[in-house]
């Protein structure tokens, strides 16, 4: 699987996320400066790292989500490429409409930054084909604006088409409630594109890869996509 | 000419911000004040023929980046 990831002034996971690439895929994913207009030729698997592109300023990913890069973004999901977008990177793909709904503030207005436990919804897609189904995974989160927000008719478009990736719960696999960090709708934590080949999520699973970080949950996602 | 754009959340959208601002007023013993959501404001100085075309500019400009049409409006006034 040939990756790149895409670099915005301010995203700061890159360096993460090319780690995990390395150690799924064995290769060094290409690095793509956001004011480039083509991605490198033949690339399977487009990554909008976490981070705080353009300080977060006037919405978080809403400059990135127009830089010249995404034309290139836009066109390889339209063609059935795969798209990853982590945490800024989710909220990238939300503002430049490759998925729907949008992140808000978180609603206890405290950045969150801590582990947390999540129930992979649906293991019948190239990202979380390693998981079992309804299995609890712990990643890590790092947001202030992580509050998955959409009207209900996408909701139920959502739910119905299984497009939920993940949810926040607790260790035992108890969605909401207390578990849920931010207030996100329905506790959603990721969301796929109808054609399952875009996904973005609030958790980390870039960082989660190393035993000596406390846990490895995350190397499922991209031996997935190394598959 | 000067064009002043004001985004503003839609109602019914969580303004979890606007209600800790709503919080510290009344901390601050400002008395009465029944709800409090924040916007933005952008003052722009913007080249067109007249302020029809201006308008159209900042309407087009808000579409595209300075509204998130899911959760906000937008409206354009001229200073």
């Amino acid at each position: 699987m040939r990756a790149a990831v895409v670099l915005f002034p301010g995203s700061n996971r890159d360096g993460d996320v090319a780690r995990a690439l390395r150690k799924a895929n064995g290769v060094d994913p290409a690095i793509v400066w956001h004011d480039e207009s083509e991605l490198p030729a033949g690339v399977d698997l487009v990554v909008l790292p976490g981070g705080f592109s353009y300080g977060d300023y006037l919405r978080c990913g809403a400059i990135a989500a127009r830089a010249k890069i995404m034309d290139a973004v836009r066109a390889h999901a339209k063609r059935g490429g795969f798209v990853l977008g982590v945490c800024n990177g989710f909220q990238i793909l939300c503002e430049a409409g490759l998925l729907p709904g949008v992140l808000m503030r978180n609603a206890a207005m405290r950045f969150v930054c801590k582990m947390q436990y999540l129930r992979v919804e649906n293991v019948q897609t190239a990202f979380t084909r390693a998981y079992a189904p309804g299995q609890v995974v712990k990643f890590a989160i790092a947001h202030g604006e992580g509050n998955y927000e959409a009207d209900e008719a996408t909701l139920a478009r959502l739910e119905g088409e299984g497009r939920v990736a993940f949810r926040y719960c607790n260790s035992a696999g108890r969605v909401g409630g207390e578990a849920n960090p931010n207030g996100s709708t329905r506790d959603i934590a990721g969301v796929f594109s109808d054609g399952f080949n875009v996904l973005g999520l609030m958790p980390h699973p870039e960082n989660l890869i190393d035993p000596l970080v406390g846990g490895t949950d995350g190397r499922g996602l991209f031996e997935s996509l190394a598959a | 000419m000067k064009a002043r754009v004001i985004v503003t959340l839609k109602s019914g959208v969580l303004d979890p911000q606007g209600k800790a601002i709503e919080g510290a007023l009344s901390s601050l013993g400002v008395a009465g004040v029944a709800s409090v959501r924040q916007g933005k404001v952008f003052d722009i100085e913007i080249d067109a023929v007249d302020r029809d075309a201006a308008a159209a500019q900042l309407a087009a400009a808000c579409e595209k980046l300075l509204a998130n049409l899911i959760v906000e409006n937008y409206a354009v006034e001229f200073v």
